[in-house]
């Protein structure tokens, strides 16, 4: 099985290789929005170091949202998954590795530019460790349970939208859990309680979305 | 009456509270009977 | 099989679904209008004034009611759902189908009542507290959950992926309540903090929970009446009713 994982992760690794510019809108798009803040709001730095927490976790969320539409959408069309779906292969694993893959491809991505936004905030130095763990625990839930809604809408028209509208109350207590690490850490306190209930919420979503994915694949493959 | 409805002043909160609640469930209530009507449910 | 479970899954059927929905259904009106005489008569003309907040508190008859509706209403549909998935009875999801729009209307008359409540007595239309943050984000799960069963065209799949989301949904509820509850005490910067009133006079609880029980009463009736209509609009021609669908 750990096979199976590792040859359908590298699949969608290669998959996205190939498309680079799928993958770079993603990450532009991220760049972008935390960008368009100080612009909108006004860049008085004491405002913008209190509030870079909560928007750079906010673009985040978004940037990941986007890119879940294209998760299932390829392999749907060109018959891909209804091959997977017949096949051997428990249809858990495939929704797990398609997850990881997307969070390889989508939220890893996301942690390692997020730095280089704080800075652009002037964020205290000493957060950036905190700011990056907080997203490495926390995008990985954002892409399982964005798996689930990406399957729930797979081929439907509006699809996008709806999508966003399904996620994002769910994306809430990730949200709340990894801004509110990295403001604990600038009030001078421990991001510890969050951080650890990130931790639990990344275990708990690995191993119960992939069920609820494979789930919402088979009723809309039907 | 007039006491009643002035509510020790709080009038507008109380019923802009129950009276848009009685709306809105009037309306539901209403579409609803609409749509029984026309499937003769 | 025993003549117990036949019995069980008789009225699973659709046909014999049909007129108990409309019994229910008229039962029900009758004890929710009754209810909500007596719950405003208890809740306007007997229970006293309150000592800290005058007569507008009399917005928590219709505020607590509905959000417990709201709440309960969501739990109920989830279980239906998940009852619709495990034993692929198709009422079971009719009624979850049914049951959304209600619940999410008395979600919406939480958050008004209690906005309007909130102004007088905290000085602000809204707070980022967590009942509120947490009963607004229920809103958009009630939307999701009626969204994507409009947006499918097919029925069954239509059926099985909202109970799939409602499920999800409602395992959610206790966690998104739990992390506003957490985010909001520790961001004490609100000025206001909303706490129940200390000890609620014997009346006070009566009428509210008066009107819990109307509310119940309008869910269960309201629902019955659209599970009668999602039957007629669904079966074509029937045999057991006059009901046909729409022209």
């Amino acid at each position: 099985m750990i096979a199976l994982a590792r040859a359908l992760v590298g699949r969608d690794l290669l998959l996205a290789w190939r498309r680079k510019s799928d993958v770079a809108t993603a990450l532009l798009f991220f760049i972008i929005v935390a960008s368009l803040f100080p612009l909108g709001i006004g860049a008085e730095p004491n405002l913008l170091r209190a509030i870079a927490p909560g928007v750079i976790w906010v673009a985040a969320l978004l940037s990941s949202m986007l890119s879940l539409a294209r998760l299932f959408a390829a392999d749907h069309a060109d018959g891909t998954l209804e091959q997977m779906l017949l096949g051997a292969a428990p249809l858990g694993v495939v929704a797990a590795a398609k997850a990881a893959a997307h969070w390889l491809v989508a939220g890893l991505p996301l942690v390692l530019i997020a730095p280089l936004i704080a800075l652009q905030y002037d964020v205290a130095a000493d957060l950036y460790g905190v700011l990056a763990l907080s997203l490495l625990l926390g995008t990985p839930v954002l892409s399982s349970i964005g798996a689930i809604g990406a399957a729930l809408t797979l081929g439907l028209r509006g699809g996008g939208i709806l999508l966003s509208l399904l996620v994002l109350p769910l994306y809430v207590p990730v949200l709340i859990l990894g801004a509110g690490a990295v403001e604990m850490a600038a009030a001078g306190l421990s991001p510890q309680g969050q951080l650890l209930l990130l931790a639990a919420m990344l275990i708990v979503a690995a191993a119960f979305a992939p069920w609820a994915t494979a789930a919402a694949l088979r009723i809309s493959l039907e | 009456m007039s006491e009643f409805l002035a509510m020790g002043g709080y009038g507008f909160y109380v019923w802009g509270a129950y009276g848009v609640t009685f709306i809105l469930l009037t309306i539901e209530v209403a579409l609803l009977m609409k749509r029984k009507r026309e499937t003769k449910a | 099989m025993t003549t117990d479970s036949i019995k069980w899954f008789w009225y699973a059927s659709p046909q014999t679904f049909f007129p108990l929905a409309g019994t229910i259904a008229r039962v029900c009106a009758v004890l929710a209008a009754i209810l909500t005489v007596a719950g405003l008569y208890v809740g306007f003309f007997v229970a006293p004034t309150d000592a800290q907040q005058g007569e507008v508190y009399r917005v928590i008859f219709i505020h607590v009611p509905a959000a417990w509706m709201s709440m309960f209403i969501y739990v109920v549909m989830a279980v239906w759902a998940a009852v619709g998935l495990a034993f692929n009875t198709r009422l079971s999801f009719l009624i979850a189908r049914a049951l959304a729009p209600t619940g999410a209307l008395f979600t919406f008359i939480a958050l008004w009542t209690g906005s309007l409540w909130g102004r007088p007595t905290w000085g602000t239309y809204w707070v980022w507290d967590a009942r509120l943050t947490s009963e607004l984000i229920l809103l958009f799960l009630y939307f999701g959950f009626i969204a994507l069963q409009a947006a499918i065209d097919e029925r069954r799949r239509a059926d099985r992926a909202g109970a799939v989301l409602a499920i999800v949904g409602v395992v959610n509820v206790p966690i998104i309540y739990y992390s506003v509850k957490w985010w909001n005490t520790l961001h004490q910067g609100a000025s206001v903090s909303f706490s129940k009133a200390p000890s609620m006079a014997a009346t006070m609880l009566t009428g509210m929970l008066l009107m819990a029980l109307a509310f119940w009463m309008y869910s269960i009736a309201v629902a019955m009446i659209r599970v009668r209509c999602e039957i007629a609009e669904n079966q074509g021609q029937t045999t057991f009713s006059e009901a046909q669908p729409p022209a």
